[in-house]
């Protein structure tokens, strides 16, 4: 499994592009009725991640404990408190897909990038989640890769689709 | 010469298989060719086995070409499909296909049809006609015919709409809410989807219309964050809405007020659940809230509130224009209207029939649906969702109502069917379906938060009738009767369909499914 944050660990540093993150982040949604979810959205938007080390700060902003605030992050399946991968693929794993065989393209990414629901390839370019439904279910198995949804997803389309995450042109940055 | 039309769907369905490069291979090849075309995205028709489907306006109406790839598009210029010519992929008139004209398209009328990012193609197909009669109804009027026209609501509990209306409508003056449920979870759905993504102002109409007579001059939309196209198709339209004088102030110059909110969920199922969906709108986990007090009553931010699916909001706009007497006057027994049923999974023609209550199950896996995809028996058929019952042959001449379903041991819920074939081990959806519950159960009840975990312990350890069927039974029976919502009373319904339905997928041990 993917690391998760340690509510009882110190948290690592903000960086000041975070911190402006989390200024803009607040400053768009303060005021918003019920602001915490669309300031998390807003947040996760910029850094494909809600730091632990933003919680303080946002419950200040929006005069809620720093529990309220992990208690949400921590509740919805949305919310990350760890850096994704390059590319984030979502494999729809509920009942329609499942009658189109969706287990076998979950067994495919487990072989090919040794990783399953949850977890980020070793080369740092595809986290693997777990989608319950995307609403694809006429075109069945379904996946949400970088939030572009696909249908009728074979082994072979799979493939093409994990191949342009993998050879995004980024490769070499890591 | 006039630009002939060409109509590619925007639907994410469709798109999620190349719609978006079929129309830019139109665009191109008609600028290579030096024709002069007017491409429109509309929604999907919903008989997504035919997608991209690519219609052509002509002269005896539109024309159908479909599954088309941008590789076909230079074939299908070349072959004069500007003018409806010949070609492997052409279906024929649209009107005239078979699943299509055997429907009965009331809230779907418009979908796949028209230009979903124009007012003014909405209004053209007889958009806005419920409002304005609503305008000039007293908000008792409107409730009445609500109440009239028996609608159930569509999400799922089929509760009677008329009776939520009337009791937010009675709450005093102040602050009220219409809420928008467009959770939309339940896997094999996806309805809401269609007409958020293909007629957007339906759905913004039918609120305005709630909000007239309840009352309320804010509308609060719970839109869940895997439908991403929803979003973008939603956001368009409200705006346009704003720009138009449609949303704002002064609601098409009436002078009385009502706009709307658009919120993203986060991956919850349990958001569907309505008290949890309005702790989410309000900034919380989404832990479900005991009843009473009603929402209608204490509902978002504590303030009186109309919750509805979307399907159920999209009805109104055609009640109030034709009378209730009209939606009254389809369906059967105490199930009055259509319902836009949804066939997913491994089906052949998986699609969105929209039909009155009443026609079999049967009748619409093979007569619209057409058997499996894979050619193979269908084993079992799951309605109603992910908390639904899974069926076997034997009880597929049950008529499509609530009462009947119920009867039946099932849920029409909101209109999934989701089929498998003979292949599927019922006992592993048993299991899926306890895990899943596991997954996205709040938390707040014991019997869902510890049950669900406990459920796939002992579906894991059952092989053959003994013990541990006795224990998963008894388990069964206190999830049922004392969760606190749906999510743990209902998971046992399709565990238990499978283990009566299907004993002998759990007469052997666990076994990989390939």
């Amino acid at each position: 499994m993917q690391p998760t944050a340690d509510p009882g660990a110190t948290p690592v540093p903000l960086t000041a592009a975070q911190r402006a993150a989390i200024d803009v982040a607040i400053a768009a949604c303060r005021d918003l009725p019920g602001a915490l979810l669309p300031l998390l959205h807003k947040l996760q938007e910029q850094l494909g991640y809600v730091p632990p080390a933003s919680i303080p700060p946002i419950a200040k902003a929006l005069g809620l404990s720093q529990a309220d605030v992990h208690g949400v992050i921590t509740f919805y399946h949305d919310f990350r408190t760890t850096p994704p991968g390059r590319h984030v693929v979502k494999l729809c794993r509920a009942e329609a897909c499942q009658a189109m065989g969706c287990q076998r393209l979950e067994q495919h990414v487990q072989d090919r990038l040794g990783i399953t629901f949850g977890q980020t390839s070793a080369d740092g370019a595809v986290t693997l989640e777990a989608v319950y439904c995307l609403g694809n279910c006429a075109l069945s198995p379904a996946l949400l890769v970088d939030g572009r949804l696909q249908g009728r997803v074979s082994k072979e389309r799979l493939d093409r689709v994990l191949d342009t995450c993998v050879h995004d042109g980024k490769e070499a940055q890591r | 010469m006039t630009a002939v039309k060409v109509f590619v769907p925007i639907d994410a369905a469709a798109r999620s298989v190349g719609a978006d490069e079929v129309a830019a291979a139109v665009q191109a090849e008609a600028k290579r060719l030096g024709v002069a075309i007017e491409l429109i995205r509309t929604g999907s028709r919903g008989m997504f086995w035919l997608e991209p489907l690519v219609e052509v306006a002509t002269a005896a109406g539109r024309v159908a070409y479909g599954p088309v790839t941008a590789a076909d598009v230079p074939g299908l210029f070349a072959a004069g499909f500007l003018q409806g010519g010949k070609h492997p992929l052409l279906h024929g008139k649209t009107e005239e296909l078979a699943f299509l004209k055997r429907q009965q398209r009331v809230t779907f009328a418009r979908v796949g049809v028209v230009d979903p990012r124009s007012l003014r193609d909405y209004e053209a197909h007889g958009g806005l006609r419920g409002l304005r009669a609503a305008l000039a109804m007293a908000p008792a009027q409107i409730v009445d015919e609500v109440m009239t026209s028996g609608l159930r609501g569509r999400g799922g509990a089929a509760f009677p709409a008329g009776i939520k209306w009337k009791t937010v409508a009675q709450q005093p003056p102040g602050q009220k809410y219409v809420v928008c449920n467009a959770d939309e979870g339940d896997s094999g759905t996806y309805s809401d989807r269609m007409v958020i993504e293909g007629d957007p102002f339906l759905l913004i109409e039918g609120m305005l219309i709630a909000g007239l007579a309840v009352g309320a001059d804010q509308g609060w939309i719970y839109l869940r964050s895997e439908y991403p196209d929803a979003e973008v198709a939603l956001m368009a339209a409200i705006d346009m809405a704003r720009r138009e004088g449609l949303l704002g102030k002064s609601v098409l110059g009436s002078g009385r007020a009502f706009d709307l909110h658009l919120r993203r969920g986060a991956g919850a199922y349990i958001c569907g659940e309505e008290t949890a969906m309005l702790e989410s709108l309000e900034g919380k986990r989404g832990m479900v809230r005991p009843k009473p007090p009603l929402p209608a009553i204490a509902g978002l931010f504590g303030k009186p509130s109309l919750i509805h699916n979307v399907m159920s909001l999209a009805a109104v706009p055609t009640i109030v224009e034709k009378g209730g007497a009209f939606h009254a006057g389809l369906g059967v027994g105490r199930s009055k209207g259509t319902l836009p049923f949804q066939l997913a999974g491994n089906v052949k023609h998986g699609g969105l029939v929209e039909v009155p209550f009443g026609m079999t199950l049967r009748e619409l896996l093979y007569d619209f649906g057409g058997g499996t995809a894979s050619g193979r028996p269908i084993k079992a058929v799951q309605v109603g969702g992910p908390l639904g019952a899974y069926l076997p042959p034997a009880k597929f001449d049950t008529p499509l109502d609530y009462e009947a379903f119920a009867q039946a041991g099932g849920m029409l819920g909101h209109g999934g069917i989701v089929v498998f074939d003979d292949t599927v081990d019922m006992k592993a959806m048993a299991r899926y379906a306890m895990e899943f519950c596991a997954v996205e159960s709040c938390g707040k009840c014991t019997p869902c938060r510890i049950g669900s975990t406990r459920g796939v312990e002992v579906i894991d350890q059952i092989a053959g009738p003994g013990p541990q069927v006795a224990l998963l039974r008894d388990l069964c029976d206190t999830m049922t009767h004392a969760s606190l919502c749906a999510m743990g009373g209902l998971t046992p319904m399709p565990v238990l369909s499978a283990l009566d339905h299907f004993p002998e997928d759990f007469a052997r041990g666990a076994r990989a499914r390939g």
